[in-house]
């Protein structure tokens, strides 16, 4: 993508991305040399420079870009798609590109391993549950226990994948709560997911 | 029979208090309704409805009220299947319409195979509704004669309404469960996954009995017959939820290539004898897969016919 640029800035982001080892300064080293060796390989001239910043989702530190943006012929950011956009949408004649493919929100499982747990539905089921996301978690994101498909305690997708349902059973059992599966959760209201249309909060007591 | 809450032949055969059996049709991977028309014809007389898969293993096929319209007029009582994988509410709601207008009486609510299963994995899926909703909001639209939204239903569908029930998928214990939440949802019926380890099937029948559950819902034994030695293996290691012993595949395995297929069906004879000696068991429903001419003489040999008049 930033191949046809001669002049390309290469920005970080120190929130999520930073902490799931994917956007942070680190990272940018790295993308910035791969470009840099990448370009002399194709025998081009380019120019790749680096920058961080605390995060790419708040205007004030995205200001920070302001002074220097315009010395280049396009922006790669390795924020997430949030921070992507937020930079495309502050800086209007400038190209962007996305460094990283976002893909959930999750927890790190360990070293090097993440996971997805939350859909941001917008309307939480975890009191229910038993503290597991059947929306995020189940591959048919059913609501009143598992498929045909659960196997040993493994999703029909295939054995990487836990049955979400499962999960729930176990907690709920080890809670002496089971009766919760017995109820019947009605259809859910998606208007809070992203199906009502795209999401924004206001927090009057923050606003000024 | 006035308090029947269909026109549903199956529903009238439970009703008599008859052994009801049922059969399966695939719909093709096109248009040509003599597909649906010749597998029907093969099942004419033999099962009291048969059922229409719903884009089955997430592969896609012809529509499966629209296929269930073919059989009906033939003179068969389809089974209409709707899977959650592929419709929202509005979708399923409005089909759900239209079926009961071409005057299919009977329905099963599905969640459906996962889309990862079939010919368009990279598909989005929908499950707006898993099964247990749909079932409910089947109910809803039957009995209430309004939609999901409260809105009232100009000429309420009138439907049989079913569902599925696998034994032998985990966690074991909420199987049970499960099925008492389908039948509060409002199952009238249920069909199940195709039963080959009877002792746990029977175990689970006890637990359903322990709740009452079989006085409630009218709960069909799902059986497939086995064609050979390699589609056993296959059922054992890649359908997600089946339980089939390795007993059978010695069995299969232990006659020549050649008659294997008639040792399957004589596997699926002794099973059906011994499904119908359990308690609560109140019908079969043959899954023939792609061997629907073998239905008439499963059903024969097995001692169900005729197949009741009502």
């Amino acid at each position: 993508m930033v191949s046809p640029h001669d002049k390309v800035l290469v920005v970080g982001c120190g929130g999520c991305v930073t902490v799931c080892n994917s956007g942070g300064r680190k990272e940018v080293a790295v993308i910035a040399s791969a470009l840099r060796l990448a370009a002399q390989r194709a025998g081009r001239e380019m120019e790749i420079d680096e920058t961080n910043l605390e995060r790419q989702c708040d205007p004030e530190f995205l200001e920070e870009l302001r002074p220097v943006i315009g010395d280049y012929d396009a922006v790669l950011s390795l924020a997430c798609g949030a921070g992507v956009q937020f930079v495309a949408e502050r800086y209007l004649d400038q190209t962007v590109y996305p460094g990283l493919n976002t893909t959930f929100i999750g927890v790190a499982l360990g070293n090097g391993e993440w996971a997805e747990r939350c859909a941001a539905c917008g309307d939480c089921l975890l009191g229910v549950t038993g503290g597991i996301c059947p929306i995020a978690r189940c591959a048919k994101r059913l609501f009143n226990g598992p498929c045909g498909g659960s196997s040993q305690g493994k999703c029909e997708i295939g054995p990487g994948t836990d049955c979400a349902w499962q999960l729930v059973y176990d907690k709920l059992m080890a809670l002496g709560r089971l009766d919760r599966l017995e109820q019947f959760i009605p259809p859910k209201d998606w208007t809070t997911n992203k199906d009502g249309g795209p999401r924004k909060y206001r927090r009057e007591d923050l606003a000024i | 029979m006035s308090n029947l809450s269909s026109d549903s032949n199956l529903e009238k055969v439970f009703a008599a208090g008859h052994f009801a059996v049922t059969g399966e049709c695939g719909p093709p991977r096109g248009t040509d309704a003599e597909v649906v028309l010749k597998k029907g014809k093969l099942l004419k007389g033999f099962v009291d409805a048969v059922n229409v898969t719903d884009n089955q293993t997430a592969v896609v096929r012809m529509s499966s009220w629209a296929a269930a319209y073919h059989l009906k007029s033939i003179g068969l009582e389809p089974n209409y299947q709707l899977v959650c994988r592929d419709r929202n509410r509005i979708a399923m709601q409005s089909d759900i319409l239209g079926a009961a207008s071409l005057g299919i009486n009977t329905m099963l609510c599905l969640s459906g195979d996962h889309q990862t299963f079939g010919d368009h994995p990279q598909a989005a899926n929908v499950f707006d509704l898993d099964s247990m909703q749909l079932i409910h909001t089947v109910r809803k639209m039957c009995d209430e004669g309004k939609f999901l939204s409260g809105e009232e239903i100009k000429k309420p569908p009138r439907l049989f309404v079913g569902a599925a029930a696998n034994p032998f998928a985990d966690p074991f214990e909420m199987r049970v469960l499960r099925l008492a939440k389908k039948i509060a949802a409002g199952a009238q019926f249920i069909q199940t996954q195709c039963i080959y380890n009877i002792p746990k099937f029977a175990k689970y029948m006890e637990m359903v009995r322990d709740r009452g559950l079989h006085q409630k819902v009218k709960i069909m034994a799902g059986v497939t017959p086995m064609k050979s030695v390699g589609m056993a293996r296959y059922m054992k290691n890649n359908v997600p939820g089946m339980d089939v012993p390795d007993e059978i595949i010695k069995r299969l395995q232990g006659v020549e290539k050649g008659k294997q297929s008639d040792e399957g069906i004589k596997i699926l004879l002794e099973d059906i004898q011994r499904l119908r000696e359990i308690e609560g068991v109140a019908g079969l429903h043959i899954m023939a897969i792609e061997w629907e001419e073998k239905v008439p003489e499963i059903v024969e040999r097995a001692g169900l016919l005729p197949r009741p008049q009502v």
